[in-house]
């Protein structure tokens, strides 16, 4: 079950299972919501956090419904009068080595008829920032930032 | 846990599917059963109605591309229709607009297909 904790930041701790990713879609909307962003933008972020957390459940530990998830929620200063959303994602599944990532070429997926393989490109296209690793106390990390209007 | 369901039901010779609720990647394997029961029935004209799904993840847009290739290989299509502001952007953000016709609304699409087979002047 999920276990929040609110500190200055907030965390989430929960089991890789894609019956939980509402949860976990929930947890980060409310904060979003709740340090000021506006619907549009509350939405681009939960559907990044959904993409990299089905990744994990589906690469990282290969539908094992026992790992574990973590989320990281702060926001902090980003230079004057600015401040930014910051979701660090944890797993200690298989590692996702991001050099060897390399975006699809839409017209060519179409034209290929291709499925699947979308979550990464949309997490870039909908968040400021995204990091993959490196690895913290043996654990794979994903960072994302999403900038909060002035 | 997210909630979504498919209903389908027909318009002459056209598949009408349904949406409502979440579509993730727990939810998507529902709207794939929805897609191989159309497919067993040897039904290749289906039009999806998005007007009352409130969210969709890639895992969504995954179910249409799996199905997309046998339909058209069988002169079908899958064109879609009634998207929120929200579903649609995430379509519009992947190009898939390149892919499939997106209509306002439903008999729209469903006249597109009727007028493919000729059953409407």
């Amino acid at each position: 079950m999920p276990d929040t904790h609110n500190h200055n930041e907030q965390i989430l701790q929960i089991q890789s299972r894609t019956e939980f990713l509402s949860d976990m879609r929930n947890f980060v909307s409310d904060a979003a919501r709740r340090v000021g962003f506006d619907e549009g933008d509350v939405g681009k972020i939960e559907l990044a956090i959904d993409e990299a957390c089905t990744n994990i459940i589906k690469h990282a530990y290969r539908f094992n419904p026992d790992g574990l998830i973590e989320i990281r929620l702060s926001t902090q200063e980003s230079g004057q009068n600015s401040r930014k959303f910051v979701v660090e994602i944890f797993d200690s599944g298989l590692s996702f080595d991001s050099s060897q990532y390399s975006a699809p070429n839409m017209s060519e997926y179409f034209r290929k008829l291709r499925h699947g393989g979308l979550g990464i490109l949309l997490m870039k296209k909908l968040m400021d920032e995204v990091e993959f690793g490196p690895s913290v106390g043996g654990r794979n990390a994903i960072r994302m930032v999403k900038y909060l209007p002035a | 846990m997210s909630e979504f369901t498919v209903g389908a039901r027909q318009r002459d010779a056209v598949s009408v599917l349904e949406l409502k609720g979440y579509l993730d990647a727990h939810t998507a394997p529902e709207l794939e059963r929805a897609f191989q029961a159309q497919l067993d029935e040897q039904r290749y004209d289906i039009v999806v109605n998005f007007k009352d799904l409130s969210y969709i993840s890639s895992a969504g847009l995954g179910v249409l591309m799996q199905f997309i290739e046998d339909v058209r290989k069988n002169n079908g299509d899958i064109k879609l229709c009634n998207m929120s502001a929200r579903v649609y952007n995430v379509f519009d953000l992947l190009g898939f607009p390149m892919l499939y016709e997106i209509f306002d609304e439903e008999d729209e699409a469903v006249k597109k297909f009727l007028n493919k087979t000729g059953n409407l002047t």
